[in-house]
């Protein structure tokens, strides 16, 4: 660890890999500082994501795929399953990763393109000089290192801190946190190759239950309830061991795993003078799916791209780092949270009767493309008075 | 004041996400609590598996 680098990344997921890796790429010195001493772990995460998503980034590696997906089931409140099929020959639609290792494989990548990586290492405090960002003080092992750098780059999840301690408010309300536990199982009968969602109110109150298998008879197993239905006996655990219990009674948990996941819209700004906010922290998780993989890789490398080109003309202010929270609030990203936080906002708004109709109303759907959206357009095609329903988002739906 | 069951804590972070002060940090595996701390309650609704209480002092 050096005293002075270009770019300084906090948290060693994917957000601050893709932000290491793609800062090292353009030619600055870059430092990813973990907290934890190992990268990839403890797992925070279902594990799902989109082909296409994935295949933008890098390309699917044994190693760290645990199953590929086919298709998708989605539970209604009664207990009728609809089916999910991808039109696209072969089928295969998304990937169930083996997080541990693919973390580790992102920051990997991201040390061999020259960034420095530096574990059990926590970012405790700003360096402010003249009411401006300069850099970290990074402890490792009780010991103090002050690091400098010309942008710092927070990626540190779903936790984080450190924009709070550069004066920008990341609280999460109550109502928009998913509240969430996860097993990993063991001896579970399900199908290998495909992702099932369950609704409901009494089976996940404003949120959703998932069986994500992880490959034969083993699955991630989890639920993210609203926070604001979260209380002493009515937690995500009570929730999560209730179904277990009538669902999978041989199964065996070999992982335990609890977490939040912010449902919120995205920070309002997510850059001040010499500072970018990427991934979770920035709050961009897909506020419907609760997704955050792509997101968080997709912020990362941005803000890397921004500030590089930043760095180069020796202007990191606010204003010249705005470039990265214009683009991605104008991408397809972007829009994707903006418009599936409505969707979020109407759906958990419905009564089990009204999500059993929408569900019931079709029963098998093939999809050409394989997406929430295609699942949403083709909702509204068979059940066209939800066009109304969903008021001025609708257009954005045509 | 703010009672973290550490026998119940899965160091997660959720609550440190939803907390109005910013009075709570996790730092690897212990989760810390700063005297900033109203014991407003928020972190324990949400905690998904009940490890913080907000406890009476006398």
């Amino acid at each position: 660890m050096k005293n002075k680098y270009d770019v300084l990344i906090i948290g060693g997921g994917p957000a601050g890999a893709l932000a290491g890796r793609t800062a090292a790429e353009k030619g600055l010195s870059a430092l990813i500082v973990e907290k934890r001493p190992a990268i990839g772990a403890p797992v925070r995460c279902a594990e799902g994501i989109g082909q296409e998503a994935l295949h933008e980034f890098i390309d699917p590696d044994p190693r760290w795929i645990s199953a590929e997906m086919h298709g998708a089931g989605i539970v209604a409140p009664d207990g009728f399953l609809m089916k999910l099929e991808s039109e696209m020959a072969g089928g295969k639609v998304g990937y169930v990763l083996d997080r541990k290792f693919f973390d580790r494989e992102l920051v990997w990548k991201a040390a061999e393109a020259g960034a420095d990586v530096a574990v059990k290492s926590r970012a405790a405090a700003p360096i402010m000089e003249d009411g401006l960002l300069k850099g970290a003080k990074i402890e490792y092992c009780g010991k103090v290192t002050n690091v400098k750098a010309d942008v710092v780059i927070a990626a540190d999840g779903v936790e984080s801190k450190f924009s709070k301690w550069c004066g920008i408010d990341t609280t999460v309300p109550v109502r928009e946190i998913m509240s969430g536990v996860q097993y990993v199982m063991a001896n579970v009968d399900i199908d290998p190759h495909s992702t099932v969602f369950y609704l409901g109110n009494d089976v996940a109150p404003e949120g959703y239950l998932w069986v994500f298998p992880k490959g034969h008879r083993t699955a991630n197993v989890g639920i993210g309830i609203s926070g604001k239905k979260s209380g002493q006996g009515h937690r995500a655990k009570d929730y999560l061991d209730k179904f277990v219990k009538k669902t999978f009674p041989n199964g065996k948990t070999i992982e335990y795993i609890p977490g939040g996941v912010s449902v919120c819209r995205p920070l309002d700004c997510t850059v001040a003078d010499n500072f970018l906010i990427t991934g979770d922290a920035a709050r961009v998780v897909d506020p419907l799916t609760g997704g955050g993989i792509y997101n968080a890789m997709y912020t990362g490398r941005l803000a890397a791209e921004v500030a590089a080109d930043c760095i180069s003309k020796g202007d990191t202010s606010k204003k010249a780092l705005m470039a990265y929270d214009k683009t991605w609030r104008a991408s397809k990203m972007g829009k994707a949270i903006e418009r599936n936080y409505h969707i979020k906002e109407y759906l958990i708004k419905q009564p089990d009767a009204k999500l059993n109709e929408i569900i019931h109303s079709v029963s098998k759907m093939n999809l050409k493309e394989f997406s929430t959206i295609s699942l949403i357009k083709e909702i509204i095609r068979v059940n066209p008075k939800l066009m109304l329903e969903l008021g001025a988002l609708a257009a954005s739906l045509r | 004041m703010l009672k973290v069951h550490r026998d119940i804590c899965g160091y997660c972070g959720c609550c440190v996400s939803v907390c109005p002060e910013g009075a709570l940090e996790l730092i690897d595996a212990y989760l810390s609590v700063e005297p900033n701390c109203t014991s407003c309650g928020i972190c324990a609704k949400v905690c998904p598996l009940g490890a913080l209480e907000v406890v009476n002092e006398k």
